[in-house]
């Protein structure tokens, strides 16, 4: 049996505010899946609550590993068992080296029981591991001493999650929007490159609103977000229509999740003034 | 003689994350031991214990008078000191060794435990251990001493270089400056006497151990450094003690003289028990071009008072203090830096990081003063706080004082808590909550651990990380 990350009937609300409403995904190891959506659909949403963000209440469904439910796993047990986001909007961590993050990082993933303050692994193999990975990316020895996402590009950034994904070798990647910020050559090395880590071994699901990260990465299934569900599941030629057309014909396909979708952007949009 | 080393059990109530390493007691038969309390009487037995010369008397029992005419300081934490359940004066022993085997095994045992003899051999051109209120080893490398470099207890001193302690003690620091200083000059023991002469420049560092074994002790090191015209020396501290349920008083003094173009400069590394008070007072004149730093890291201890200052006296000098405090449950930091500008071009910079968790409280207190005739003078001053938990408080209170138009004087200070965001970005990762904080902590002093020798940073890494541990619940 094939390694499976199920999402079934998941709903999700942040502060009492529902956001996902039922949402339906399963992804297999080996597989790519893309996933598309007007802005504010709830893709960032999803990709969190695979990840167990704090903020985020499941109120309905489950999310399934193999079989065993994780929503009573923490963040860090679920990374420890394969689980892997490349954020949207990384954090920073001031003072704190990406080469000694990532030592620790690695060590925990790999040695899932490993306890606090035990051994990482040695310095040495680590550092040839992670040169390598770098060169793969074509990124600047330099960059495993600055700090972690601190004072980093856009671009600089999204590497440095793939640089992450490449060294933790997950079993299931959630790209959430690793393109943007990425000039066309960088997204192009960066398409490559998930390709190469991933091949045949992760599952990964690309939330995307261009063609280019699946240029290496040919989507064996595109589902596309509208309303906080998944409205549409198509095959690759679906993420054509989508990042040539647009949405308005999902909409026009899904009336009741689209006026779902205008509710929920015009909320966050009174918000947004109110605040102003 | 019994020569057990004990450790005490640690409570499990004990999160306050003073562990293993320095909690234990030594038993020890000190060969002397003056009454409990602070009278002209007992201050005129340690002089004379000490085989002291009259001018030290009277300097102990003037500093007495001016000890009880002056109020608590007004400022910082709340002191609730019993001054006369307190033990002033505790020689542990006979002698100084000059080798480790000629300490008290005992002691020795103890310093062995605190990882002293070890860096000695390592990287140290000096070193000097103090137990309770004698210095009880000195070392210093025999090159040193061939160029007329002194390093030696402060006692000593007084016998072998009477005139220069005579001459210059209390005049950085005199008795009137505040209470505590008033208490160390009356009755003071131990601590360091430096004089390095004109253009030597001492490689390594010159590393002091303070050692408080026993309860209701009060530790009272009196250290002066002369550092001569172009000469360099970094002189280390480190402090710890015992867990007890009552109180124990540390209280130095730090005088130091930076002269023309010489750079000295002061790290401590203080790991307090937490019931430890901790009232310091440490001042350095610097000279024409020279420089002075302070490297001060503040964990432990119930509440410390301590607020390194340089006065800035000629054209040219500068200082420097950069300053880490941790304030965990039941702790009072009260820290901070002191800049006087007395002359034109000096300059002067201040960076000040605080952590506070599990309840501790820390505040930044700091002076800028520029004299009026100080052109040209800058000054930087950056303190940032950290907040691990809503229960635990920083506070900043900057003083500047600018009595000249031309200069540059700048204030920053930042307070940040620990962000849900930052810590769901590391635990995706695979960290736990319990690493990520640490690593947060880790990369907020990143800056200041950094300007530390190799072997002082990895020291103040894992006692970051000691007070990190205890911070479940
Ligand atoms: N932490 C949050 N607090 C409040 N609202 C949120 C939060 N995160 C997401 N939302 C809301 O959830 C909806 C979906 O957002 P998101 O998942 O980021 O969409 P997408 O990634 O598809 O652009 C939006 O209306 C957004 O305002
Ligand atoms: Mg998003």
């Amino acid at each position: 049996m094939t390694e499976t990350l199920k999402i079934s009937n998941l709903h999700v609300a942040v502060e009492g505010k529902p956001i996902l409403s039922g949402v339906n995904l399963t992804i297999h190891r080996g597989e790519v899946h893309a996933l598309m959506g007007p802005n504010g659909s709830g893709k960032s949403t999803l990709a969190g609550a695979i990840m167990g963000h704090p903020k985020l209440e499941i109120t309905e469904g489950t999310i399934e590993l193999d079989g065993r439910s994780i929503l009573e796993w923490d963040t860090s047990e679920r990374a420890r068992a394969g689980v892997f986001m490349a954020f949207q909007r990384p954090m920073a961590i001031p003072g704190v080296k990406m080469a000694d993050f990532l030592r620790h990082a690695t060590t925990n993933v790999r040695y899932p029981s490993r306890k606090e303050g035990e051994q990482l692994i040695p310095m040495r193999e680590f550092r040839k591991e992670l040169r390598e990975k770098m060169a793969q990316l074509r990124m600047d020895e330099e960059f495993a001493r600055r700090y972690v996402n601190d004072g980093f590009s856009g671009g600089e950034m999204k590497r440095a999650e793939i640089l992450q994904m490449a060294m933790l070798r997950p079993k299931f990647a959630v790209l959430d929007e690793t393109d943007s910020g990425l000039d066309v050559d960088a997204v192009k090395l960066a398409s490559q490159s998930i390709a190469e880590i991933g091949g045949a071994e992760m599952g990964i699901l690309i939330i995307t609103h261009h063609d280019r990260l699946l240029e290496h990465n040919v989507p064996d299934f595109t589902h596309v977000m509208l309303g906080g569900r998944i409205v549409e599941t198509g095959g690759v030629e679906l993420a054509r229509e989508l990042y040539t057309e647009g949405y308005d014909q999902v909409r026009a396909r899904h009336p009741e999740d689209a006026a779902i979708e205008k509710e929920m952007t015009s909320i966050e949009k009174k918000v947004a003034s109110g605040a102003a | 003689m019994a020569t057990d080393l004990q450790t005490m059990p640690l409570d499990s109530q004990d999160v306050l994350g003073e562990i293993n390493k320095y909690n234990f007691v030594t038993e020890t038969h000190g060969i002397f031991k003056a009454r409990k309390g602070l009278n002209e009487h007992i201050v005129s037995e340690i002089s004379e214990m000490k085989r002291e010369p009259a001018w030290m008397r009277d300097f102990r029992l003037n500093a007495l008078k001016v000890f009880e005419s002056k109020p608590m300081p007004r400022w910082g934490g709340a002191i609730n000191i019993d001054f006369q359940d307190i033990y002033y004066y505790l020689k542990p022993t006979t002698h100084q060794g000059k080798t480790w085997d000629d300490v008290p095994q005992e002691i020795k045992e103890t310093f062995d435990k605190l990882g002293i003899p070890e860096a000695e051999k390592k990287f140290l051109a000096g070193v000097k251990a103090q137990f309770e209120s004698e210095v009880v080893y000195g070392s210093l490398s025999e090159d040193l001493a061939k160029k007329g470099v002194i390093f030696t207890d402060t006692d000593t001193a007084v016998r072998e270089h009477g005139d220069l302690v005579r001459e210059y003690i209390g005049t950085i620091i005199p008795p009137e400056d505040n209470k505590f200083a008033a208490l160390n000059s009356a009755v003071w023991s131990g601590g360091s006497f430096i004089y390095v002469p004109k253009g030597v420049k001492i490689e390594f560092p010159l590393q002091a151990y303070f050692r408080i074994n026993a309860e209701r002790m009060g530790q009272f090191e009196r250290t002066f450094i002369i550092v001569d015209e172009g000469a360099e020396v970094h002189y280390v501290e480190g402090c710890t003690a015992p867990m007890y349920s009552s109180e124990s008083l540390h209280s130095a003094v730090v005088e130091i003289i930076v002269r023309r173009g010489a750079r000295c400069r002061y790290t401590t590394i203080q790991n307090w028990a937490n019931n430890i008070y901790n009232l310091v007072t440490k001042r350095a004149v610097a000279y024409g071009d020279s420089l002075m730093e302070w490297i001060d890291g503040n964990l432990g201890s119930r509440l410390t008072m301590k607020y390194p200052a340089v006065y800035m006296m000629e054209p040219g000098a500068r200082g420097e203090i950069l300053s880490i405090a941790f304030a965990s449950k039941g702790q009072h930091q009260d820290a901070g830096a002191k800049v006087v500008h007395c002359a034109p071009h000096t300059k002067s910079r201040i960076i000040s990081k605080s952590i506070s968790k599990n309840g501790g409280r820390s505040s930044y207190r700091g002076l800028c003063k520029v004299q009026d005739g100080a052109v040209g003078s800058k000054s930087s001053v950056v303190c940032d706080a950290l907040i691990l938990d809503p229960r635990s408080r920083s506070d900043t209170y900057p003083y500047i004082e600018v009595e000249e138009q031309d200069v540059q004087v700048e204030h920053e200070a930042s307070v940040s808590r620990i962000g849900e965001e930052q810590l769901f970005y590391l635990k995706s990762r695979g960290l736990t909550e319990a690493e990520a904080s640490s690593m947060i902590v880790s990369g907020f002093i990143e800056p200041l651990v950094k300007e530390l020798p190799m072997e002082y940073a990895v020291e103040m890494n894992r006692l970051i990380e000691l007070q990190m541990e205890g911070s479940v619940g």
